[in-house]
């Protein structure tokens, strides 16, 4: 299945059981979605469900906040994260606070769908991975979708919660055919253990899961060691159990994330790795992250910004090797 | 209209158009990537507004080659930086929709839409505060005319007299949203009428084009506040590369392209005895020669070395102090 098709499959089963749902955005209903995620929604569920709004960030959040207080359950998709931070007064001040100033008395069911990452060649303004500011928010969750299980279940479980869900994708994953599996139930929360290791543990999540699974053969095949891949799902909250027994038993964690590394996401699960597991520890963490520059638009200096396979390779072997691996 | 501003007009427009063709085939051959947003259909905005607002600060929106080139920017330079080469305007780390040039007064491509907005209405602030005559240009689409920041610029510009000029192209849709459908009206300098002068123009003529913004120049020059130009035109090519276009009708289309902005030009300008037709020839010569001079520029210019990655994250002196 496509990863988009799985997003659009969750999103149709959802508006056909529950007529509550709508979905707004830019470009979402006649065109399509621009990376096609709410194809044929438009013509199926017609215009007051499936709304095209204007380029107004901060209305598509504001107006799907209002519209969850009476009672619908938005779904809102910002076409790309950057245009996000035009609308993140909404999300920050007001989506993700409603419930706790006015003592539990408001719900805010809303699901925010936004396609980040750095893609091909989009340049600075188009290829952020923001996932460190929205979940740095108490009162949100943070969910970030990697394959098209965890993007069919996933969001569907978003839109089910009663509680502001930002739903990360990434731009390169649309088209991917991939894997899917159907389960009989789903947890949103827990982190998933893509490959069993005992050596050494590599977290990571979206597509960074990807470029880790890549560069693990030629790691395992130098060090001559096993090592266990978990891809989070969940930002916030973070599933610190999964993390524990794979750190307990590996006793090595590395962090392999395509955002910014100062301040990036992979900060707090390595601080909270730190607190809770230091004596589980043999190695100090790694963090493998992307650069702290904006993204370029030249392709080379572009692919030198992010993780890719073999930089995590030749990295995490040169880390191994400094310490006993 | 004099004859040599009618073949400068003419000479700017075949580049443009002959340019973004260019880019359009070097994007296919793999040599420019990223967003790509052509102005063909609309180099008469962009031509008769520079050729008009001659003096001045530039902001403008990612769909800016044609601005570029008609603000002087050198094609090659222009060329260059789509192809993400070091020679480039913004040393390959812009691309496409990010040419800068603060020698030119030109600043953006800007691709958070709307977002140059605010900052041209500071820009304006601080050339009448300087006392600065020539004042500020943005140009925007009909897109962007629905953002928050458009309204809080025009209120800003027009409660503070700023000498600005909103260039508006409306060619009638953002990405795949026709503006009908998410704006009360098309004629959107309705938009801002009650804080400025607005005028509605074909922005299919370049003579048209430059008529109004020498209008509008003048009036922000003489400190009566900004102005607001709606020029209607169309892209007759997708939003961007990875887009079609193909929500618009084909009638539609036709329509435009019989009021294309070189065509016309060049016709009215033969009719009317302004411009020798031998005039057309070599213009259309000279393009091809610049054009190709562009893409071999481009083509052997070098790639930028990894040590641009982390130049101009901050000021030279900034960089020795942050690690
Ligand atoms: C704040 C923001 N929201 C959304 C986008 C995505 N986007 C890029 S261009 C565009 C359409 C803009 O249309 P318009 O202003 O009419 O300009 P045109 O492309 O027609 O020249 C959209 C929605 C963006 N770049 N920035
Ligand atoms: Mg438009």
């Amino acid at each position: 299945m496509l990863y988009r098709e799985a997003l659009n499959r969750a999103i149709d089963e959802m508006m056909a059981a529950d007529e509550s749902i709508v979905i707004l955005g830019e470009d979402v209903g006649r065109y399509g979605g621009s990376y096609r995620v709410s194809e044929g929604l438009f013509a199926k569920y017609g215009p007051k469900r499936v709304i095209d709004t204007p380029i107004a960030e901060l209305s598509i959040v504001g107006n799907a906040i209002g519209m969850a207080i009476a009672g619908l359950r938005p779904i809102a998709e910002i076409m790309t994260i950057n245009f996000s931070l035009l609308a993140m007064d909404q999300i920050v001040n007001h989506a993700a606070k409603f419930r706790y100033m006015s003592g539990g008395k408001m719900t805010i069911p809303l699901t925010i769908r936004m396609p980040g990452g750095v893609s091909r060649q989009l340049a600075a303004q188009h290829s952020e991975s923001y996932e460190t500011l929205y979940s740095a928010i108490p009162g949100l969750i943070v969910l970030a979708a990697s394959n098209a299980t965890y993007a069919y279940y996933g969001l569907k479980a978003a839109i089910a919660l009663n509680d502001p869900v930002v739903f990360l994708e990434h731009e390169l994953l649309y088209p991917l055919e991939m894997e899917f599996k159907e389960v009989d139930t789903f947890d949103p929360f827990k982190a998933e253990i893509v490959k069993v290791g005992k050596d050494l543990t590599i977290i990571t999540y979206l597509k960074m899961r990807y470029d880790v699974l890549e560069a693990v053969p030629k790691i395992e095949d130098e060090l001559g060691i096993s090592i266990e891949v978990i891809d989070l799902n969940s930002l916030r909250p973070l599933d610190m159990k999964t993390i524990a027994a794979s750190v307990q038993k590996t006793k090595r964690v590395v962090l392999v994330e395509e955002d910014h590394k100062t301040g990036g996401y992979g900060a707090e699960v390595i601080a909270k790795i730190s607190e809770e597991l230091f004596y589980s520890l043999d190695a100090p963490p790694l963090r493998i992250a992307g650069e702290d520059v904006p993204i370029p638009y030249n392709r080379t200096l572009e692919l030198a910004s992010i993780p890719t396979p073999d930089k995590i390779a030749q990295k995490i072997i040169q880390w191994g090797r400094k310490n006993g691996l | 209209m004099h004859s040599a501003r009618v073949e400068k007009f003419y000479y700017l427009m075949k580049l443009g158009r002959e340019f973004e063709l260019a880019a359009k085939e070097q994007y296919m051959q793999g040599n420019i990537a990223g967003f790509l947003h052509l102005d063909i259909g609309q180099e008469a905005c962009s031509v008769g507004a520079m050729q008009a607002f001659d003096k001045g600060d530039v902001f403008t929106h990612y769909r800016e080659h044609v601005l570029a080139l008609a603000r002087g920017m050198d094609p090659k330079l222009v060329m260059a930086e789509l192809f993400g080469k070091v020679t480039g305007v913004s040393k390959g780390k812009g691309g496409s929709m990010h040419l800068f040039d603060p020698d030119l007064d030109f600043y953006g491509g800007d691709a958070i839409v709307a977002g140059h907005l605010p900052i041209a209405v500071g820009c304006a602030y601080a050339r009448k505060i300087q006392g600065e005559k020539a004042g500020v240009f943005a140009i925007f689409g009909d897109g962007a005319s629905n953002a928050g920041a458009f309204f809080e610029s025009i209120n800003i510009a027009a409660a503070w007299k700023l000498p600005l000029i909103f260039f508006c192209e409306n060619n009638y849709y953002a990405i795949g949203t026709r503006i009908g459908w998410v704006s009360p009206f098309e004629e959107l300098y309705h938009k801002a009428r009650n804080y400025m002068p607005a005028k509605r123009i074909d922005g299919m003529d370049v003579c048209e084009v430059y008529k109004a913004v020498t209008e509008a120049k003048e009036y922000i020059e003489n400190g009566l506040g900004p102005y607001f130009i709606e020029a209607e035109t169309y892209r007759y090519e997708g939003h961007s590369m990875s887009d079609n276009g193909k929500y618009r009708s084909e009638e539609e289309m036709e329509i435009f392209k019989s009021r294309d902005p070189i065509e016309n030009l060049k016709n009215k300008a033969i009719a009317q005895g302004l411009v020798a037709p031998e005039y057309f020839d070599e213009a259309d010569k000279k393009v091809q020669k610049v054009i190709e001079e562009a893409i071999a520029f481009a083509a052997s210019s070098p790639e930028p070395p990894l040590s641009e990655l982390y130049e101009d994250v901050y000021c030279k002196e900034c960089t020795n102090v942050i690690p």
